[in-house]
């Protein structure tokens, strides 16, 4: 029998049954493998095997409330952000992905700065990453996308280790979106990623120096941590308001959803170590 | 049997031009002018070489009574300085505007490019035609296609008998063009900016040619993109056609800005750095359903093109 060649890459990621997901791509895909937005077939099949092997291999998460997101037409995902790098939303993305009842291929809204990154920039708007910009998100949502946003922005990201589980103040633009577009708002809580890059100062001349808007001092090591996901019930508003002020009490209500999501998530997370430990202490009896 | 009616075509010397009169020359008379040279079309054309700012430049009015305009003629930022560039296709548009509406002409047709909206990390895909237009915003070399913009949609708007329609097309490509990116697909090695590879969309010049007929034959004056729904990023674009991308540092910002300017490679202008970063994804969408146009060339038709030449 032939001796199968395998990359590096195949070794490290596996040669898993990714196909059959990538068919759930709502976009008209060009000849050369893009859509509008940058995101190329051909990289982003590499990135759902990398993403698989983060879920199951580094973070082994659990996903709950897969039903609530729909299986087809507009929705946005929002969820609270965390662990400096953008593993979280690659992680929302592969659970809504490996859905067995709907594979839904999302996209997810990044910083604006992200795409003069070289390199970085054109790696992420390859897997699916779109700049935060409310014409490129009501241009999808007409599609009948899904879209992973981050209210928080690099505040919720890159806070510091101390500020751990504490929501960051959301940006206004999804609600107004949401309202606009007439689209179902799915909260989502993502537990276990504050834990893995932990940042101790944000040192902001450097951030100057290099144009970024953070520049976090981390111990150089991910921690391992077992992550757990929550889809909550899809919320619906109507467009109906009449000025800015109008629109903060909403913003709160997503933000509470996902706020009682993750206490849901952290005492599954909690009773996890909690479980490991025990289990742990009665083998050293 | 009625005579037939004329149309004044600028930039007569252009492979797009020459593609337009060529199409149009069997139910029209043409009248073709070009400020660079007199160009031979064979003989139902009538051909001059003309600066649109010289008086001599309105006895062509005088002498033919047009029954539209076709104003693809254009100095390209590559070609002579900026005061010349600004003079020629400014101030000579104006000129034209003046004389279409001193004469009478029902219609005008005015060839822009894509190049006005500006390339930036902000730009989100599939830009309308109501997107404000940023050139100039980024390189003083692009002032004059952004005021030609302005000037025509200026016209546009408070001389509706001009009947004027704007097009702006995304790359044109195929034979005879020779803009920079479609240059750059030509040659056997081309500049990449290293670590960006912007997404792209590309018209075959044949159907660019189909957009302009049925622009000025349907008349319905606008502004309009025109470019197909396929995307390509520029790197594989490079790829496809058979070149090999030569990287080029792409941080800092300046340290490229220099790398261009000292090596005046026409193929990689200082003032398009960033649309060899940045993306200009245009949504062309009004277009096809106002004038019921789809491009009949693909991109592997482009790319087949350009292969065939190395």
């Amino acid at each position: 029998m032939a001796k199968e060649n395998k990359s590096l890459i195949d070794k490290i990621l596996g040669n898993n049954s990714i196909d059959e997901y990538i068919k759930a791509f709502p976009n008209s895909i060009g000849s050369h493998g893009f859509d509008p937005w940058g995101l190329n077939v051909k990289n982003f099949r590499n990135n759902v095997r990398f993403a698989k092997y983060l879920y199951d291999k580094i973070y082994k998460v659990e996903a709950f409330g897969l039903d609530n997101i729909p299986k087809e037409g507009r929705c946005l995902v929002i969820s609270n952000h965390s662990g400096q790098l953008p593993f979280d939303g690659m992680l929302v993305g592969y659970a809504m992905l490996s859905n067995p009842d709907a594979p839904r291929a999302p996209k997810a809204m990044i910083e604006r700065f992200l795409p003069s990154v070289p390199f970085i920039g054109n790696w992420l708007s390859s897997v699916g990453a779109v700049i935060g910009d409310p014409v490129n998100c009501t241009k999808m949502l007409n599609n009948e996308e899904a879209i992973i946003v981050f209210p928080e922005g690099v505040r919720g990201s890159n806070k510091l280790y101390k500020h751990r589980y504490q929501l960051q103040r959301f940006g206004n633009g999804f609600m107004h979106l949401a309202m606009k577009t007439n689209t179902p708002i799915i909260p989502v809580s993502v537990v276990g990623m504050e834990e893995t890059i932990r940042s101790y100062a944000d040192i902001k001349p450097l951030a100057k120096i290099l144009g970024m808007p953070v520049a976090p001092l981390v111990i150089p090591y991910i921690f391992p941590s077992k992550v757990y996901i929550h889809f909550g019930k899809p919320l619906y508003f109507d467009n109906d308001v009449y000025k800015e002020s109008d629109v903060l009490p909403r913003v709160e209500q997503v933000k509470d959803a996902i706020k009682n999501l993750m206490a849901e998530g952290k005492e599954m997370r909690d009773a996890y170590y909690a479980e490991r430990k025990q289990k742990k202490s009665n083998i050293k009896k | 049997m009625e005579p037939k009616k004329k149309i004044l075509v600028t930039g007569a010397a252009g492979a797009l031009a020459k593609k337009v009169i060529e199409q149009l020359k069997i139910e029209y008379k043409i009248v073709a002018v070009d400020f660079r040279t007199k160009v031979d079309l064979g003989i139902p054309v009538e051909s001059y070489k003309i600066d649109f700012n010289k008086r001599i430049f309105e006895d062509i009015f005088r002498e033919h009574q047009f029954d539209g305009i076709i104003h693809l003629g254009r100095i390209s930022a590559q070609e002579l300085n900026r005061f010349t560039r600004y003079n020629a296709n400014v101030i000579g548009t104006r000129k034209l505007f003046d004389l279409a509406r001193k004469y009478n002409v029902p219609k005008v047709v005015v060839l822009s490019t894509y190049f006005v909206y500006g390339a930036s990390a902000y730009n989100p895909s599939l830009l309308d035609e109501l997107t404000p237009l940023k050139a100039s915003e980024l390189t003083m070399d692009l002032v004059d296609s952004v005021e030609l913009e302005n000037l025509s949609t200026i016209y546009l708007y408070k001389h509706p008998e001009l009947n004027i329609t704007i097009l702006r097309p995304c790359n044109i490509a195929g034979p005879g063009v020779r803009n920079t990116f479609s240059k750059l697909l030509s040659e056997k090695r081309a500049p990449v900016l290293w670590g960006f590879s912007p997404l792209m969309q590309f018209i075959h010049i044949d159907d660019m040619r189909d957009a302009i007929c049925l622009a000025f034959e349907k008349n319905k004056p606008g502004i309009y993109n025109i470019a197909p729904s396929d995307y390509i990023g520029f790197q594989d674009a490079i790829k496809a056609a058979g070149s090999n991308p030569i990287p080029i540092p792409s941080i800092p910002p300046q340290l490229t800005e220099a790398i261009s300017k000292f090596l005046k490679w026409k193929s990689f202008p200082s003032y398009l750095i960033n649309y060899f970063k940045y993306p200009v994804i245009l949504d062309g969408s009004l277009f096809e359903k106002t004038f019921g146009f789809k491009p009949k060339k693909s991109l592997k038709d482009i790319f087949t093109y350009y292969r065939s030449l190395k």
